[in-house]
């Protein structure tokens, strides 16, 4: 029972971070109808600037407390991740606003390979390790091991996926966003500034990947110029299981597969009398992904599938 | 018609260039020799591909410096790096493109699973292939007369590991995580032979692949199972996350590995919880290679710190170009004939193949992590 519960909790850690790298991308597919395949980098660049920021001031101050130092590096990557993404909506997307959806589709893979080949020159080939600051303690809940940083992985993405439903929700600027998902035509007639309200969820989206890059790579103890890309493919599975444009469907995607990982990957070994192995694990995933589609194509929580085409 | 123009003065460019290419002379009228350097370059194990790289390169430089004579010419040797992203199906990719490319040998690739596809296509084009780094049994048990490595095999290394969590380290139940490469499960199944010969017990045998970072899963399946040992057959950076996450859980079980985990990178990403780590490394410790420290203080001033393989590498290079000179051609066919003579003193130790083009005599040694670095606890002959 013991060994259930700690694979309960592996798989809602893991898919705590695939929900909240699954923001970015359900955001932005709300809006513009568009897969933004960068954004799993964004979510590398978060970590490694984080971790530039976080090596320079335990250099300059190695005695300021550790969760301070985590905390200066993710005050800086956020804005930089901002900024990042604003540039790339700018440069690589708004021109083709008008395009076939084909052309911005190409043009954010190329963007995300630009982007890897840059962390690259930057920050190198190596895997960066991320510094022990962070405090490494345990909780024993029912016989599972629950370490701090793990429950505060689960409690961020929580808080942030309420924070933007709210967002959507209750403000000027998520009625803004949700009239421009519906028809950037006539929300542009009736006075919202489309550009603004797309740059703002590419910002918005960036800066919660910035914070899902440091978590990553803090409770991984690493990362790495080639993280973004594994994380982007499964967070944007999630947010198609959970049905893409959709804020709670994220969520729920990204719980759901990094759960069915976990289980999968710990049990199928065993059910199976070691027929299948846990190198079924992605399968697993990606298999529970398919069902989903055939049954339900507009994911779980989707809608609104029939009368957009 | 302004794009038809560009195209045809695009084509006249690359014509120019290809034609360049051909040339096979350098500005001081000698004949240039290629040799291929296959590893990844990109990915996650870029920093271990360039390091074979990098050793390699130090060879051909240093060659070159020192100016090499065949048939009665003076040849300058151009080592053409190619990137195969740790990938079987990239690796057949560059592999042609080098063998049309016109290279006479070629010094990789890193990993099993890139080596032995690619070596088929060195063998159909009759050019000979030295790897510094793969291990795989298989890939020497071909019958392919153009294949060669410089590093003991992981049947060699399988049996020591074994042989070694029994017997010295004490366990009993032992569980198996495989990287699902050529490598990792080539290693996984030789390490388990000679584990259950001298009476160890496998309890589980699990798997991931050599892109993962999550393995909570999987060890918490193991946790279950109570194991003294796990063996991962991988490289470090599955490693380092993985003993990392083993701690966290909770797990008490020694952690064990083969070459792919010991360097230095594997120390960085596990930090304190790499402590007590035991892996092994095919040859001797870089320091009591009898060419060992001159060769650190070259490749250090020239690359920084070296990872795992660059001695093989380097000493790859020269087993090819002692051939090469032997043989007193750059003919393929010429130093394949000469290759299986290779009797060598090189940084790693002595290089010598046998009939199969697997090194002959290839030690193992055994390292564990104590106070943040590999410190050496016995070497198997």
């Amino acid at each position: 029972m013991d060994i259930f519960i700690q694979q309960l909790v592996n798989g809602l850690v893991l898919g705590s971070i695939y929900a909240l790298v699954a923001l970015g991308y359900t955001m932005v597919y709300g809006i513009l109808e568009l897969i933004n395949f960068a954004h799993g980098e964004v979510t590398m660049i978060g970590a490694m600037v984080a971790l530039t920021v976080i090596g320079l001031l335990v250099g300059v101050a190695p005695d300021l407390p550790g969760i301070l130092v985590v905390l200066g590096g993710i005050l800086v990557a956020i804005p930089a991740c901002m900024l990042l993404a604003f540039s790339i909506e700018k440069v690589a997307y708004r021109p083709l606003r008008k395009a076939p959806r084909l052309a911005p589709l190409i043009t954010a893979i190329g963007v995300s390979i630009i982007l890897q080949n840059l962390a690259m020159l930057i920050w190198g080939r190596q895997y960066v390790s991320f510094p022990p600051l962070l405090p490494t303690m345990q909780f024993e809940l029912l016989g599972a091991h629950i370490s701090l940083l793990q429950i505060v992985i689960m409690a961020l993405a929580v808080s942030i996926m309420a924070g933007l439903w709210i967002l959507v929700e209750r403000t000027r600027l998520g009625r803004a966003m949700r009239a421009t998902a519906q028809s950037k035509e006539v929300a542009g007639l009736m006075g919202v500034n489309v550009d603004r309200v797309i740059s703002a969820t590419f910002i918005i989206g960036a800066a919660i990947a910035a914070i899902a890059g440091v978590m990553v790579s803090a409770y991984y103890g690493l990362a790495h110029y080639y993280m973004g890309f594994m994380l982007g493919l499964k967070a944007f599975s999630a947010a198609v299981l959970g049905g893409i444009g959709n804020i709670a469907g994220a969520m729920l995607g990204g719980l759901l597969l990094g759960v069915i990982e976990a289980l999968g990957a710990g049990y199928i070994g065993d059910i199976t009398g070691g027929f299948l192995g846990s190198h079924y694990q992605d399968v697993f995933a990606f298999f529970v992904l398919i069902a989903v589609l055939v049954f339900r194509p507009s994911g779980l929580l989707g809608e609104r599938v029939a009368n957009r085409a | 018609m302004q794009s038809s123009k560009l195209v045809v003065s695009a084509l006249t460019l690359t014509l120019a260039l290809g034609i360049g290419g051909c040339g096979k002379k350098d500005g001081a009228g000698g004949e240039v020799i290629r040799i291929g350097s296959v590893a990844p370059l990109t990915g996650p194990q870029t920093h271990i591909g360039k390091d074979n790289e990098n050793g390699a390169r130090l060879a051909v430089d240093e060659i070159n410096a020192k100016g090499l004579e065949l048939g009665g010419k003076k040849v300058k040797l151009e080592l053409l790096g190619e990137d195969d992203q740790a990938e079987p199906k990239t690796a057949t990719i560059v592999a042609q493109k080098l063998v049309d490319a016109g290279v006479v040998a070629v010094i990789g690739h890193l990993n099993s699973g890139t080596t032995i596809p690619a070596s088929k296509i060195y063998h159909d084009a009759g050019i000979p292939q030295i790897s510094p780094s793969a291990t795989a049994v298989a890939y020497t048990a071909q019958g392919y007369k153009t294949a060669y490595r410089v590093m003991a095999n992981d049947a060699q290394q399988g049996k020591a590991l074994g042989e070694f969590a029994v017997n010295k380290m004490g366990a009993r139940k032992i569980a198996i995580i495989d990287d699902r490469t050529a490598y990792g499960q080539g290693l996984a199944d030789q390490f388990e032979k000679a584990a259950r010969a001298v009476g160890g017990v496998m309890v589980a045998r699990e798997f991931t692949n050599d892109r993962a970072t999550d393995f909570s899963a999987i060890l918490t399946s193991i946790k279950g199972k109570a194991p003294d040992l796990i063996f991962f057959a991988g490289m470090d950076p599955q490693g380092g996350p993985m003993a990392k996450q083993m701690k966290s859980l909770g797990l008490t079980a020694r952690m064990l590995g083969g070459d792919g985990l010991q360097n230095a990178n594997f120390v960085k990403l596990a930090g304190a919880d790499a402590e007590g780590v035991v892996a092994s490394s095919p040859g001797l410790p870089i320091d009591s290679m009898p060419g060992g420290p001159e060769f650190r203080g070259k490749f250090e001033a020239k690359y920084g710190v070296i990872q795992v393989y660059a001695p093989y590498a380097y000493d790859a290079v020269y087993a090819l170009v002692t051939a090469m000179q032997r043989a007193d051609s750059a003919e393929p066919a010429k130093v394949l004939a000469e290759l299986p003579n290779t009797d060598l003193q090189g940084v790693s130790g002595p290089v010598k193949f046998d009939a199969k083009g697997d090194t002959v005599g290839g030690a193992v040694t055994l390292y564990e992590v104590r106070d943040g670095a590999w410190q050496v606890l016995e070497t198997v002959n």
